[in-house]
């Protein structure tokens, strides 16, 4: 439980000693939307309109930024605006995705292990400290191995190696909850426990998950450029964030925007994502008060 | 002690185990046949089969499995499908480059971590605290390859002071040509580790600057530093060395993609190449290792966390894994 809660538990907010703090808390979550924000909106927009198509190679190769490509083009001649934009969408796709499915499998085994009897939750939280004990970009890269690697495949590899994480944390959680004196209170008075579940635990534990999984969306975005970076991610001619990297690497002189644009973008997307968990946590856990 | 000792290798080799299991069942039950990779396009069914009793894969899973374990024990890993030659043998060179790098990165991180932590923490309210907050924020937000890329753009390339990549064919045999082959990557990654080290060291040197033991202390008399020294290092020090065993793990991994851009010849490029090839018992190989390797360090920061920690030592509940 160390992981999670440490993670958790990190505080990265400081204002200066003058500043009140709910100054500094929307602060936090502002910067953190608009970073994240410019990133929606890029990818949104390349689903109607990006200024070339993206397998058009008809522009001369390696061009420096210009007229009529913005920011010049890749050694095949693509435009590189171009490629950031779709890569806005398959960072998002990549991160929304994964958090998707990892945290629905994560709370659902989660929940089912804190409601477990002790031999059986005994044996899921063993598989699960296994399941952690494998890395997620290892495991990535065996669903990657067996299958054609793509964006799908990334996404489930992430996913699943996240759910492990989530799951663990759910089920500290619900393990807190339950033990409360409301819910035998609940239970007493005679609600179901799905009821006890929908109307007590998971309003109990959200807030602490909800950030968790903020962060863990940020970490999906880095793994699946990662993924892309040693090409197991999406293939051509869908532009990742990861792979336009890796095809830039080697002409740095010639076309710097190449290397620095998209690592830029990643950073700005990732460091936007955490902000905002960041933030989260102070207005979502009033009980997480400054410290001293 | 020793009654937790057992407990814990008991739970280590059951992990082994079942990691064993899990990464032969994902191998098998995912889509996509072994023996492919060993044919051409057009394969006949004759040599489909061929290629699976060659590799085993036509007797019964748990058959299979079974003869797997028999070969781990043994420390037997297989042999390539690609170039034939055992496994083992060739993971036993490359750690000979991931080793040292993950060790030399570990070492760097928490040399330049613990400090920074500290004073984010001691200094929060300054310019400087701030800042370094604001660093590690950064750092953590970074992909650790797109580090290694800059870092070569501009000390190899631009400025010529390190080599980009590649490591002295004779491994070791020249120390310094080889430590200089490394500095480069050992520096990415350490910068990268740093970053969310700090961010723990600082959360730990928080709490203990807040609590009442210390204030106590120092009502007693004690200087800032005594007070530190004799009660907040102690307390502080405990979830560090938690967190630093899963961090010494993903420092391990972290590896395994900075070797792709230095074009190390380590422990990821093998693994690259493998996946690559679709080579089966080089990925399986060296997954099952690394998967060793975590659970190892594990097993080893648990117990100095009892060593140091006497509370965890003397308490009678149950070990909160």
């Amino acid at each position: 439980m160390s992981v999670e809660q440490a993670v958790v538990g990190a505080p990265e907010e400081d204002g200066a000693k003058t500043t009140p703090r709910h100054v500094s808390r929307s602060v936090t979550l502002t910067i953190g939307c608009v970073l994240v924000g410019v990133i929606v909106i890029v990818a949104v927009v390349s689903l109607f309109w990006v200024p070339f198509a993206p397998e058009d190679t008809s522009g001369r190769r390696l061009m420096p930024p210009g007229l009529p490509h913005l920011l010049g083009t890749d050694k095949l001649g693509r435009d590189l605006l171009t490629q950031l934009m779709i890569g806005a969408r398959i960072a998002l796709a990549a991160g929304a995705g994964s958090v998707l499915l990892g945290g629905v499998i994560g709370i659902s085994a989660g929940l089912a292990a804190g409601f477990a009897t002790r031999w059986l939750d005994d044996v899921v939280s063993a598989l699960l400290d296994i399941l952690i004990a494998f890395p997620t970009l290892l495991l990535a890269m065996l669903v990657a191995a067996t299958q054609a690697a793509s964006l799908t495949s990334a996404i489930v590899a992430i996913g699943l190696a996240m759910s492990a994480i989530v799951a663990r944390l759910t089920r500290v959680l619900v393990k807190r909850v339950l033990a409360q004196d409301f819910i035998t209170a609940s239970r007493t008075s005679g609600t179901s426990w799905p009821r006890v579940v929908i109307e007590h635990v998971l309003p109990n534990i959200w807030p602490t998950l909800s950030v968790n999984l903020a962060l863990q969306f940020g970490l999906a975005v880095l793994a699946e450029a990662s993924l892309s970076y040693l090409g197991l991610g999406a293939p051509p001619p869908n532009a990742s964030w990861g792979r336009m990297l890796q095809e830039a690497q080697a002409s740095v002189f010639i076309a710097p925007v190449g290397v620095i644009a998209p690592g830029v973008l990643i950073v700005v997307l990732v460091i936007g994502v955490n902000l905002i968990a960041d933030g989260f946590r102070d207005v979502a856990d009033p009980t997480r008060r400054r410290r001293r | 002690m020793t009654a937790y000792l057992l407990r814990r290798t008991a739970f280590l080799v059951v992990s082994l185990l079942l990691a064993a299991a899990v990464l032969f069942l994902l191998l098998r039950l995912l889509p996509g046949d072994p023996a492919n990779s060993l044919l051409s396009v057009g394969a006949t069914p004759d040599q489909i089969e061929a290629a699976r009793h060659q590799i085993g894969t036509d007797r019964p899973l748990p058959e299979q499995f079974v003869s797997w374990l028999g070969q781990l024990a043994t420390f037997d890993l297989g042999e390539s499908f690609v170039s034939t030659l055992p496994v083992g043998p060739e993971i036993a060179a490359r750690l000979v480059v991931t080793v040292p790098l993950t060790l030399l990165s570990f070492v760097l991180a928490v040399v330049v971590a613990v400090p920074v932590g500290f004073v984010a923490a001691h200094k929060a309210n300054t310019w400087y605290g701030s800042i370094l907050s604001g660093v590690s924020q950064l750092g953590i937000a970074v992909p650790v390859f797109w580090v290694g890329m800059l870092l070569i753009t501009v000390f190899s390339l631009s400025l010529r002071v390190l080599p980009a990549g590649g490591f002295p064919q004779d491994d070791w045999a020249d120390p310094a040509k080889a430590l200089t082959s490394l500095t480069l990557p050992v520096i990415t990654v350490a910068l990268v580790m740093s970053a969310s080290l700090i961010r723990y060291v600082r959360s730990a040197t928080l709490d203990v600057l807040g609590s009442d033991y210390l204030r106590t202390s120092r009502a007693l008399g004690s200087s800032f530093a005594r007070a530190m020294w004799r009660h907040g290092l102690r307390n502080a020090v405990v979830p560090v060395i938690s967190i630093l065993g899963i961090e010494l793990a993903s420092t391990f991994l972290g590896a395994v993609v900075v070797e792709s851009v230095f074009a190390l010849p380590g422990l990821g490029g093998m693994l690259v190449k493998g996946l690559a090839q679709h080579d089966y018992p080089v990925i399986q190989g060296i997954l099952f290792v690394s998967t060793l390797v975590v659970l190892v360090i594990g097993f080893v920061a648990d117990l100095v966390q009892r060593l140091i920690d006497p509370r965890l030592r003397h308490s009678l509940a149950r070990d909160a894994r």
